[in-house]
C-alpha cells in the first residue's frame, strides 16, 4: 500500500473561505419576519444574500489557488498495478 | 383540452426530439461503441456545455414542481432548497476535482469504478453500484411525475392506463434518442431546457407578484393561510421544532447530491479541472432561480390556485400547483412555453440518470460478474440496452404503482445514497477506513436509516410508515436509552444514519487494523488526484 506513506494532499489557507457559506445553516440568526425588504421577510432575503456570498467565496478560492504547481508527468515509480493498466 | 398550450408544447417538444437524434453527430469521436463516448460524451465538454448539462441535471423538473408545492403546503421549511444548493458548491469544490483527476487517469466511468480502484474490492464496489442504481430509479420515476403534472394541466388528464398514454409516448421518444446519442442528447437539449426555464421564471417572478399586490401582500396571505390551519409546523417562518430539520435537511441533501451517480456523470464528462472549478462558481445562478421559484408556492396561495385532481389516482396532486398557477395567469401561448420548460426539464435529468444507472450496471455488475472479458463495444451495447430497461422500468413504476410510492422511495433514496459517503467521498482523501469498516458502516447506516424512516408516520395524511424524513430527537434510542429525552426537535434522518454509519465504520476499522486483516490493494497513486487535462498520464479517451 504505497499511498499510506504519502498523503498527496495540497492545502492552501484560502480554502478556509469555503467554510463561510456554511454559516447560513444557523437558523436562529435569521428566523425573523422583520425587517422586510420589498415585502420579503428577513428570513428570505437574508438567505438570498448568501448566493453572492457563496459565489464570492468559491470564486476567490478558485482564483487564488489557480497557480499551484501542476503535476505534469511524474518520476518513474510506477507500481506493478499501474503498469498492468490497460491490460485488463 | 387547452389547444394553444398543447400546440406550443408539442412544437418545442418536437424541436428537442430532433436535437436529441442529431446530437449523435455533434462533436462526435471516433466511435460511439465505447462508454467514454456514449456514456460520457467523449469526456471533452467545456465550461459552457458543462454548465448547461450539470445545471439541467441537478435542477430537475421534479425540483421545479415539488419545491413550490412544498412551500404551498408547509411554508418556510420548503425553502431549504436554497441553503441546500448554496452550501453544495463550497462543500464539493475540492473533492470533485480530485474525483475528476483520478477518474481521468484510470478511465473510471462510475463512482463504483473509483471505489474498486481505491480498495481493490469488487464487493465494496458492488454495494456502491447497487446503492446508486436503487437510489436513482425512483428519481427517474419522479421526473415522470413532473412531466405528467404538466400534461394533466394541459387537459391530458385521462383516467386509467389510457391516461398515462401521453407520458408513455414522450418517454418512448426520449428512450430512443438516448439509446442512439448517449450523453450528447441531454447535453444538447439542456441548452433549450435551461434557456426556457430562465425565461419563464424571470417573467413569472416579475409579472405575477405585481398582479397579486406585491410580495408584502403575498407573504401576508400565506401567513393568514398557515395561521388558519390546525398544524403548528407550518408558517412563513420556521418553528421551534423544525429549525434543526431545516439545517440538517439542507446539509444532508448537499452532501448526498454529488454521490448520486448522475451528478458525477456530468462532472466526469467535462474536459478538465478548470472547467469544473469555473462551474462551481457559476452554477449558483440556478440556485438563485430555484429560490425565486420556491416563492411561487406562496404566490399560488395568494392567487387561490387549487391543485387538480389526478384522474388516475383520484387525489388532488399538489405538484400541479405551479402548472396551474401558470395556466390561470399567463396568456395561453406563454403558458405553453412554461409547460414545455418543465416538460423538457424532465427529459434532461431522466436521460442522464438512466445513462448513469446503465453505466453502473455495465461496469460494476455486467463486466464484473456476467461477462468479465467484455470488449468496450460490448460494454457500450450493454449500457444502451440497460438504459432502455431503466426507463421503461420507471414508466411501469408510475403507471402500475401509486406515484406516491416513488415519492416515498425518493425520500429513502436520499438517505441511502448518503451512506456511500465514507467509501466514495472520504476515500478521495484517505484510505484510513478499512474495507470491512466501510461495509459494516454501510450496513449499519442503511439498516438504521430504513428502520427510522419506516417508523415515521403522519396521521394527518393517514400514513403509518415512510411519511417523511423529519425525526423527533426524542425517538432516537440507543438500546433503550434516550439520549435526548422526549425532545420534539426534529432532525433529518439521513444525517442520523450517516453518523451511525461513520461510528460503526471507525470501530470496525480499528478492530480490523488490530487484527491485521488484509485491506485490499490501492491501484491509485497520490499524484493521480492532481492530474489535469494536459498531463501525459491521462488515459486516452475511448482507448481499447
Amino acid at each position: 500500500m504505497p499511498s499510506d506513506h504519502k498523503t498527496g494532499l495540497r492545502w492552501s489557507n484560502w480554502n478556509l473561505l469555503l467554510i463561510l457559506p456554511l454559516f447560513m445553516l444557523i437558523t436562529p440568526w435569521f428566523n425573523f419576519d422583520e425587517p422586510r425588504i420589498f415585502g420579503l421577510p428577513f428570513f428570505y432575503w437574508y438567505q438570498f444574500l448568501f448566493v453572492p456570498l457563496g459565489v464570492a467565496c468559491v470564486g476567490i478560492v478558485y482564483v487564488k489557488t489557480k497557480d499551484e504547481p501542476v503535476v505534469t508527468g511524474k518520476p518513474d515509480k510506477l507500481g506493478v498495478d499501474d503498469l498492468d493498466e490497460g491490460a485488463n | 383540452m387547452q389547444w394553444t398550450e398543447l400546440i406550443v408544447f408539442s412544437a418545442l417538444f418536437l424541436l428537442v426530439t430532433v436535437m436529441g437524434f442529431v446530437a449523435a453527430r455533434w462533436q462526435k469521436g471516433e466511435t460511439l461503441d465505447h462508454l467514454d463516448e456514449w456514456g460520457l460524451g467523449g469526456r471533452k465538454f467545456g465550461s459552457w456545455i458543462t454548465w448547461f448539462l450539470v445545471g439541467g441535471d441537478l435542477y430537475t423538473a421534479y425540483t421545479f414542481v415539488a419545491v413550490p408545492a412544498l412551500m404551498f403546503g408547509a411554508g418556510a421549511l420548503g425553502f431549504y432548497a436554497l441553503p441546500y444548493t448554496i452550501i453544495l458548491y463550497p462543500l464539493v469544490f475540492l473533492p470533485l476535482v480530485r474525483m475528476w483527476s483520478v477518474s481521468r487517469v484510470h478511465g473510471y466511468v462510475t463512482p463504483a469504478d473509483f471505489v474498486k480502484g481505491r480498495y481493490g474490492s469488487h464487493w465494496l464496489a458492488l454495494i456502491i453500484a447497487v446503492t446508486g442504481i436503487v437510489a436513482t430509479m425512483p428519481y427517474i420515476a419522479l421526473q415522470l411525475v413532473g412531466l405528467e403534472a404538466v400534461l394533466r394541466s394541459m387537459g391530458l388528464n385521462g383516467s386509467g392506463i389510457l391516461g398515462h398514454l401521453p407520458l408513455f409516448i414522450a418517454f418512448l421518444i426520449l428512450a430512443l434518442y438516448t439509446y442512439q446519442s448517449g450523453l450528447r442528447a441531454p447535453a444538447l437539449i439542456a441548452f433549450v431546457k435551461d434557456i426556457l426555464i430562465y425565461l419563464v421564471i424571470l417573467v413569472a417572478i416579475i409579472y405575477l407578484p405585481s398582479k397579486f399586490g406585491g410580495w408584502g401582500e403575498i407573504f401576508n396571505d400565506a401567513q393568514a393561510k398557515f395561521d388558519a390551519t390546525p398544524s403548528k409546523a407550518d408558517g412563513i417562518l420556521l418553528t421551534g421544532t423544525n429549525q434543526l430539520q431545516y439545517a440538517t435537511l439542507a446539509l444532508g441533501s448537499a452532501l448526498a447530491l454529488f454521490l448520486y451517480p448522475h451528478s458525477l456523470t456530468g462532472i466526469l464528462a467535462s474536459r478538465g479541472r478548470n472547467v469544473i472549478k469555473r462551474n462551481m462558481v457559476a452554477l449558483p445562478a440556478y440556485s438563485l432561480l430555484l429560490g425565486l421559484l420556491a416563492l411561487l408556492g406562496f404566490v399560488a396561495i395568494s392567487a387561490g390556485t387549487k391543485p387538480i385532481v389526478n384522474q388516475a389516482t383520484g387525489r388532488p396532486d399538489t405538484n400541479t400547483i405551479v402548472p396551474e398557477l401558470f395556466g390561470a395567469n399567463f396568456p395561453s401561448w406563454f403558458a405553453g412555453i412554461a409547460f414545455a420548460a418543465i416538460g423538457i426539464g424532465a427529459l434532461v435529468p431522466a436521460a442522464i440518470m438512466s445513462i448513469a444507472a446503465a453505466n453502473l450496471w455495465t461496469r460494476n455488475v455486467y463486466k464484473e460478474y456476467v461477462k468479465k472479458d467484455a470488449t468496450p463495444a460490448e460494454e457500450a451495447k450493454q449500457a444502451k440496452l440497460a438504459s432502455l430497461v431503466v426507463k421503461f422500468g420507471a414508466v411501469a413504476f408510475i403507471v402500475f404503482v401509486d406515484p406516491q410510492f416513488s415519492i416515498d422511495l425518493q425520500l429513502i433514496g436520499g438517505v441511502m445514497i448518503l451512506q456511500t459517503l465514507p467509501a466514495v467521498a472520504i476515500a478521495l482523501y484517505t484510505r484510513w477506513f478499512h474495507v470491512y469498516g466501510l461495509i459494516a458502516g454501510w450496513v449499519a447506516g442503511m439498516g438504521y436509516g430504513m428502520w427510522l424512516l419506516y417508523n415515521i408516520g403522519n396521521p394527518a395524511v393517514g400514513k403509518a410508515h415512510f411519511a417523511g424524513s423529519a425525526l423527533p430527537l426524542g425517538n432516537i434510542s440507543i438500546f433503550g436509552w434516550h439520549p435526548f429525552g422526549a425532545s420534539t426537535t426534529q432532525i433529518y434522518v439521513g444525517i442520523v444514519a450517516l453518523l451511525v454509519n461513520l461510528v460503526v465504520a471507525v470501530i470496525v476499522t480499528l478492530i480490523a487494523k488490530k487484527a491485521k486483516s488484509p485491506n485490499g490493494v490501492d491501484h491509485t497513486d497520490p499524484s493521480d488526484y492532481h492530474v489535469d487535462e494536459d498531463n501525459p498520464r491521462v488515459k486516452p479517451v475511448a482507448a481499447h
